[in-house]
């Protein structure tokens, strides 16, 4: 008897732990090389490993597909996430929910703040033509938007939200190199609550390398990561605010 | 391959130049902190002081202060050099201990003119006999086949970039971009001296460029063939980075006149006053610029702001072209940007990608390849990027910027770099001569999408002509992003030139570039 809960990868048999890796070894692709990668995948707990590919990258660099099987199976029932719970809303539901439960419009002021100069995935939430056929905040009735750009200093985003008296400060970040957008997500954090601000808005972040667990330990409301559309955000944001308002309970 | 209405063609390049007509006449009355502290590093300064701040603001800021740089930084250096009799590396170190350059006594002006043609004659022999230099090397290893296989490295350490721009050469990168350190295009320096651990990249600074430049004559003695180097001349530096590139022997800038305004929030004024002497420097140092229309796709609609793409190129040629720089060394951008899941996506990305290809049949376009659409489908990104370089191959593009199958996920990988190539050498390769053998239909899908898009291209010139650029860019017309003319990072470096103005660098290039009295009309 299989247990259901307790799985491994599946190449073409049911459970047989078929894994697929690549990596660069700074070595030559020569026998030596190839002994070495083999055995740093047996090292990683694969059973098997079949190297398929050494191909030498110039220098002292070598790229290497091997194939290896797992022993390890996890447990379902022993995992715990932290995901998002968003009760999905097309746009015109949206609206019509903000209008119903806030009666105003949901201001909003989004960024990418310091030194991140990227705001292909800003501008995909927010601007009017949004992302993937999925329309932008700016093209919500119920949702007044301030797109600021790139390279925003965590100061100038405050100052403006709070003149502005946002309701959320949405913020993106897709440069993630040495960690930096953690140092940069930390600062702004730390900058409102300094401005005894922190309950004054909701604070969201989004970005390729960005989780709902990653951005609740760093004291955020909500992450959005890599495939979210603008209407997950909005729908999110939308429930937030109104529940905030005291109107409606998520 | 298509044909374009020949009249949409004539109209838009009319318009392109009346469009910047009244833009030249206001950079020519203009100077900025960046243009003047060019003229310092043309004269020799450079370095340092205690604090970390490089001698070219230790000087320029002084005079700022003073409010005296409307006469030209060139004439308050020469006056100090010739009154202490020291050479302006000296100079600067005194002003940096206080001294001030205000206080010396006025020198007759034709002794300053003479001093300060020496130093200009000096500046302008080093950056063509740097330039002859480049062309005989060339030469000599040989010019890669087109399209140019152009990959990026990031490490933020210059002598790790270098390993990797080394290792991306065997695997048949033709040009090397040393990304810079991320926000450098928002400081008012060029930092100094080599970068070890910087955040996104490494400064362009000159010993950077230097150290690149040295790897990659190494890189392409070995490998038999070319291999050009690529900076960022874009932000609040423009010139000064054009003046260490022309002085290092890079290959290609990255160039826009629009892009810093749009895209950093850079002062209008500043950036097209500072794009016009940077471009100079590149005419006449012979360096390809890459200008940013890519940007434009990932803000809007690939198909929808299509048009976007080729005014900005039209307002960049005419940008350029004011600045004397010939055709061949236009590197005007594009993209691959179109959502993969529309149908006949492909068509239209050809109809773009000839439409670019044909309206400027001697630049050598700057192809930019899939960013927006990329996910953590690694395996569905690399095939993406092989429709890219079937398009450009099938299309005559000249420089490939290499998509990476891990785009919007890490910067690239030593594999990440070796697949793209390995891409990009099958396609190239396995299809090198279909352009030759395959008609575009003559009146079909593509070619009618292709004059669509110039005929909408027109309608924003003709708008941006009747109400002038500035104020077009202050409307949104441009990537749907509004700046206002008076806003934006940099404004207080632009500074209005007295008539007595003088920078013998800026003429002199000048002069060179343009039949007399050309830039006065």
């Amino acid at each position: 008897m299989t247990n259901p809960f307790l799985i491994r990868p599946y190449g073409d048999t049911l459970n047989d732990g078929a894994v697929q890796l690549s990596f660069t070894l700074p070595v030559k692709a020569d026998a030596l090389g190839k002994e070495a990668a083999k055995e740093l995948v047996l090292k990683m707990g694969f059973e098997k490993a079949e190297v398929v590919l050494a191909e030498n990258l110039g220098g002292e660099f070598s790229f290497f597909i091997v194939y290896g099987k797992t022993p390890i199976a996890i447990n379902l029932r022993d995992i715990k996430v932290v995901d998002l719970p968003i009760e999905y809303m097309h746009r015109e539901e949206t609206d019509a929910y903000i209008e119903k439960h806030l009666g105003r419009s949901i201001v909003v002021v989004g960024a990418t703040i310091e030194s991140d100069a990227h705001t292909v995935g800003l501008d995909a939430i927010l601007n009017m033509k949004g992302f993937h056929g999925d329309y932008g905040l700016e093209r919500y009735h119920h949702f007044s938007v301030t797109n600021m750009g790139s390279q925003v200093p965590c100061e100038d985003l405050i100052r403006k939200s709070i003149e502005v008296n946002a309701d959320v400060v949405l913020i993106s970040q897709i440069v993630t190199q040495k960690n930096i957008h953690i140092q940069q997500m930390v600062r702004l954090i730390e900058m409102i609550e300094a401005e005894g601000a922190r309950d004054r808005f909701l604070v969201v972040a989004g970005g390729p390398r960005i989780s709902h667990a990653l951005a609740l330990e760093l004291g955020y409301d909500a992450g959005f990561g890599p495939g979210t559309l603008p209407s997950h955000v909005a729908s999110f944001i939308a429930r937030e605010i109104c529940a905030r308002s005291g109107k409606e309970g998520l | 391959m298509i044909q374009l209405d020949d009249q949409l063609v004539q109209k838009t390049k009319q318009l392109a130049q009346t469009i910047i007509q009244p833009i030249q006449r206001f950079v020519q009355t203009h100077t900025t902190l960046s243009i003047e502290r060019t003229a310092a590093r043309y004269m020799g300064v450079d370095g340092e002081d205690s604090d970390g701040t490089p001698f070219p603001n230790v000087m320029i800021d002084h005079l700022y202060q003073k409010k005296v740089l409307g006469h030209g930084a060139s004439f308050w250096i020469a006056n100090g050099c010739i009154q202490k009799r020291c050479e302006p590396q000296q100079l600067a170190i005194a002003v940096a201990d206080g001294l001030d350059l205000t206080s010396v006594p006025i020198m007759p002006k034709n002794e300053i003119d003479d001093y300060l043609e020496g130093f200009a004659q000096m500046a302008i022999d080093r950056i063509l006999s740097i330039r002859d230099e480049r062309n005989q090397m060339l030469h000599d290893l040989g010019d890669p086949l087109r399209p140019l296989r152009y990959v990026i490295v990031a490490t933020g350490n210059i002598h790790e970039d270098t390993q990797q721009a080394k290792a991306a050469v065997t695997q048949g990168a033709d040009v090397i971009a040393v990304i810079r350190s991320t926000a450098q295009s928002l400081l008012e320096y060029v930092p100094y001296g080599a970068t070890t651990e910087g955040f996104g990249g490494t400064y362009a600074s000159q010993e950077n460029f230097r150290i690149m430049r040295r790897a990659l004559d190494e890189s392409g003695k070995e490998a038999g063939r070319y291999i050009r180097l690529v900076n960022y001349a874009s932000g609040l530096c423009m010139p000064e980075i054009a003046m260490m590139a022309s002085w290092e022997g890079l290959d290609f800038l990255l160039n826009d006149s629009m892009y810093g305004i749009l895209f950093r929030d850079i002062n209008m004024k500043r950036t097209l006053i500072d794009q016009y002497f940077s471009r100079m420097i590149c005419a006449l140092a012979h360096i390809t610029i890459n200008t940013g229309e890519d940007n434009y796709l990932t803000t809007s609609d690939a198909i929808e702001k299509a048009y976007a793409v080729t005014a900005s190129q039209l307002i960049n040629e005419a940008f350029a072209k004011a600045a004397g720089m010939e055709e061949r060394f236009m590197g005007l951008g594009h993209a691959f940007e179109i959502d993969p899941d529309i149908e006949n996506g492909f068509l239209y990305e050809l109809a773009h990608a000839l439409l670019t290809r044909q309206l400027f049949p001697y630049a050598t376009p700057k192809y930019m390849p899939p960013t927006k659409y990329m996910t953590g489908n690694i395996f569905k990104g690399f095939i993406m990027n092989a429709m890219f370089n079937l398009a450009a191959i099938l299309t005559g593009q000249d420089i490939q910027l290499l998509g990476m199958p891990t785009e919007a996920i890490h910067t690239p990988y030593l594999q990440d770099r070796y697949l793209a190539l390995t891409n990009a050498n099958y396609i190239f390769g396995t299809a090198r001569g279909l352009k030759e053998e395959i008609q575009i239909k003559s009146g079909g899908w593509i070619e009618q999408r292709a004059n669509e898009v110039l005929a909408q291209a027109l309608n924003l010139l003709e708008h941006t002509a009747e109400v002038g650029l500035m104020k077009a860019i202050e409307e949104g017309q441009f990537a749907d992003i509004s700046r206002p003319r008076d806003g934006g990072k940099g404004l207080e470096g632009v500074i209005i030139k007295e008539d007595s103005y003088c920078n013998p660098f800026f003429d002199k290039i000048e002069s060179m570039l343009l039949p007399a009295g050309a830039h006065h009309d």
